[in-house]
């Protein structure tokens, strides 16, 4: 997968995802999801784009979509997407020093989703479902179970030794 | 209908496929278990099952990755259904041990069974650990004994049976009537008679309608419905198609989250494999029933539970609630008439026309029939998914299925039902619970999300935990909701950092009442419920934290106070050292002082005191 850097949107591939979804309105939510797949956030550009080139659609319905669903993300994505789940069940096991602990070691400013180097970005989600696992964070697709703020910094540490950028 | 399928031929052919395998070491791949790595597991026995001919019985041995058994937190599990046993927290270099003991030489490895938190003994089978003893499985009865991902084991364990009598019968409404008569109600919260949605529905046959599966599983703290779709999607596929025959539609959606990946992936090959099948698709089994089903993927909003949310969502457009009426059955998916079902009651239909409406109708009480699942999380031993009769009592599952309070904690309350629900306290331990039952103690069955608090609980962070959540999750259509919610949690906020009022109190019931009575939707309607339930069980917590600044259950870090005790403190000047915000003064011997509008309550010099002379108030 290719990654892109902004305001040089290759329409080519813009085109190929909107036919792959037979040019439908209805299919909006799955284009979108296939895009930031492959910009890992949703560019200004693609969104106009979209908007203009599929029928019974205007940039502002695709803004107004793309601003709705906790998904999507207007801002460029780290390479590593941590989700730290504070449903219920990870909220009262301790969610919250393990959250802390993330934005501790990456240095995360208030408000700050990823950092710096554009490695790593945290997102809250309300559940993943994996609730007798509680506290639960996912690395892109990996699950790690029953987190400590410990648990999660050697997690981190790995993965930034892995980078070199450490 | 003639059928061109004999599906009872087709069950024993399978079944013979199943012998065929010898013997049979089911090893959980559901989300939890696959966290804890399962997959090495499964590996693992793979390698050594290729040893064929070195087992006494059998010539043969299969592993077979399941969908979930419930019982995550034990995860890996393993089970051996021939031997009786049931492994828990196995690893992978486990493995080795357990083929060589057990599988060859039929000799238990007692040291990876569950122990029993009250007896401390080992438990060997399903049948006698607490956890599964008391359940009555249905909807789950083949998460965690068939292979999640194949079709014929599905047919194996009678799958798509019910779909073929049906179709035999060609009856659309004897179908309706056995749902009405079993008494199934929605499993998705409200608890709306199942049977009666499907006449309202029918009541429009003749164009083009559709069925829906909701499987936006937002509840935080219950994971039924990705159980199902992760470990036995066919059933879910099977009460689908059954649906869409009894009130006519042909073209189906599912719903999913996108946080269950895995549930995505598995629904896509079981769709896939049961149009190979002819049990989905043009003309299903021969009949003149066709049925397309396809996937929707969610993309993070809670909201889109609410059925006319989620139709807004499906049609690719945000996913606000509208008003009803019009109501789905007449007007829903693409202006067309829609019959939307959440994943667990769709997966009870398969079993209530194999077994019969008067079989399911037995279960439960009065009012709510059959089984209901529950995810039992939080201060109990046992925690998982749970499936029991409707009228269970919560001592049952909290101190028999949930083996009791974890680490000798004190049984304080549960929340039920989420966001939506209420708690539940220990006057209602021996209620039956049920639809009607919750409703009259202030709670709801929800979703079935179960959450077991000790007296370390504090039952005011708790309710503004869950109002935050709805308050982020409001999609704000509405002006009740939208305002009502936000300002009930900066209320909220303001009694957990010990800044509130008396006038607050009254203030937020005031505004719960409101939000209650005024929002569009059901999120803003049941939004208020953790607050109003809490502030009748629990008001003494609230007053508490207003009037004397204290969080009884010593959570809410506003209310903390970490003091030292002059006459033990020795002037060892450890703990001024250790403060990484310089908030201890004192000279050397003499008793120190902590600064407490410095003080971020960090305990670290709590910790560190060699003398135990700090200590929190």
């Amino acid at each position: 997968m290719s990654v892109e850097t902004p305001h040089k949107i290759d329409t080519s591939k813009l085109d190929e995802i909107i036919k792959s979804y037979d040019s439908k309105k209805s299919n909006l939510i799955a284009i979108l999801q296939k895009v930031q797949e492959v910009y890992r956030y949703l560019p200004e550009e693609a969104m106009i784009y979209i908007g203009t080139k599929i029928e019974g659609l205007s940039p502002a319905t695709v803004f107004g979509v793309a601003t709705f669903y906790a998904q999507f993300s207007l801002e460029p994505k780290g390479k590593y997407e941590i989700k730290v789940c504070d449903g219920t069940a990870c909220h009262v096991r301790g969610s919250m020093p393990v959250l802390n602990a993330i934005r501790n070691k990456l240095n995360l400013k208030e408000g700050q989703v990823t950092s710096d180097n554009g490695l790593f970005s945290l997102e809250i989600v309300s559940c993943l479902g994996a609730c007798g696992l509680a506290p639960v964070c996912v690395v892109n697709d990996k699950v790690y179970p029953q987190m400590t703020s410990d648990a999660i910094s050697m997690v981190l540490d790995t993965l930034m030794k892995e980078e070199g950028s450490n | 209908m003639a059928l061109n399928i004999d599906i009872k031929e087709e069950q024993k052919r399978a079944l013979e496929d199943i012998k065929q395998q010898g013997l049979r070491v089911l090893v959980c791949a559901g989300t939890g278990c696959v966290a804890n790595g399962s997959l090495k597991v499964i590996e693992k026995f793979k390698e050594l099952g290729a040893n064929v001919g070195v087992l006494s019985e059998y010539d043969k041995m299969t592993t077979v990755p399941t969908g979930c058994h419930g019982f995550c937190e034990q995860g890996v599990l393993v089970v051996i259904p021939d031997k009786h046993v049931t492994y828990v927290k196995v690893k992978e270099k486990d493995v080795e041990e357990i083929y060589e003991s057990h599988i060859k030489n039929n000799k238990p490895v007692e040291r990876l069974m569950y122990v029993d938190p009250k007896t401390h003994e080992h438990v060997q089978d399903d049948e006698h650990i607490n956890f599964y003893a008391k359940q009555t499985r249905t909807a789950l009865k083949n998460c965690g004994n068939i292979n999640a991902e194949s079709i014929d084991e599905a047919i194996a364990v009678r799958g798509y049976e019910a779909l073929a009598n049906v179709l035999k019968e060609n009856n659309p409404d004897a179908v309706i009537e056995t749902i009405e008569k079993s008494g199934l109600r929605g499993r998705g919260g409200g608890g709306f008679p199942t049977g009666r949605k499907w006449k309202f529905t029918a009541a429009n046959r003749g164009g083009k309608s559709y069925i829906v599966c909701n499987g936006d599983e937002g509840d935080p703290g219950a994971f039924m419905d990705r159980s199902v779709m992760e470990g036995d999607p066919h059933k879910l596929l099977e009460g689908m198609a059954i649906a869409a025959f009894a009130i006519g539609a042909d073209e189906g959606y599912i719903y999913v989250r996108a946080e269950y990946p895995l549930a995505i992936k598995r629904l896509r090959k079981a769709i896939k494999d049961a149009e190979e099948r002819n049990f989905l698709g043009k003309n299903i089994m021969g009949s003149d029933f066709s049925l397309d089903i396809h996937i929707k993927e969610g993309a993070g909003a809670f909201v889109c539970g609410e059925e006319t949310a989620l139709i807004a969502s499906i049609e690719g457009e945000r996913g606000m609630p509208r008003p009803k009426p019009p109501f789905p059955a007449n007007k829903g998916l693409f202006g067309r008439p829609t019959l939307i079902n959440n994943v667990e009651t769709l997966a009870n239909v398969p079993v209530i026309m194999l077994n019969g409406a008067d079989w399911f109708a037995k279960m439960g009480t009065e009012t709510s029939k059959g089984t209901k699942t529950f995810a039992l999380t939080g201060d109990v031993n046992n925690t998982g998914l749970i499936e029991v009769p409707m009228g269970t009592t919560l001592r049952e599952i909290v101190f028999d299925i949930g083996g009791g309070m974890r680490d000798g904690k004190k049984f304080k309350a549960v929340q039920i039902g989420g966001p939506s629900g209420g708690c539940l306290t220990e006057e209602h331990l021996d209620i039956p619970m049920d639809y009607d039952n919750l409703i009259k103690a202030g709670a709801m069955v929800g979703s079935g999300g179960l959450v077991v608090m000790s007296d370390k609980t504090c039952i005011v962070e708790v309710a503004r935990f869950f109002m935050n959540f709805t308050q982020h999750e409001s999609c704000g259509k509405c002006v009740p909701c939208r305002e009502g919610t936000k300002n009930m949690l900066k209320i909220l906020e303001k009694i957990v950092a010990g800044k509130g009022t008396m006038e607050d109190l009254e203030l937020l019931e005031e505004l719960a009442h409101a939000v209650k009575d005024g929002s569009l939707c059901g999120l803003g309607k049941t939004a208020p419920n953790p607050v109003l339930s809490t502030l009748k069980y629990f008001r003494d917590e609230y007053i508490a934290h207003i009037k004397d600044k204290k969080c009884p259950a010593g959570v809410c870090t506003a209310m903390k106070k970490v003091v030292i005790m002059e006459d033990l403190c020795k002037g060892c000047t450890k703990c001024a050292r250790t403060c990484p915000v310089g908030a201890i003064d004192g000279t050397v011997k003499n008793p120190h002082h902590i600064n407490q509008d410095k003080c971020i309550k960090c305990e670290a010099c709590l910790k560190n005191c060699p003398f135990k002379a700090i200590v929190l108030e």
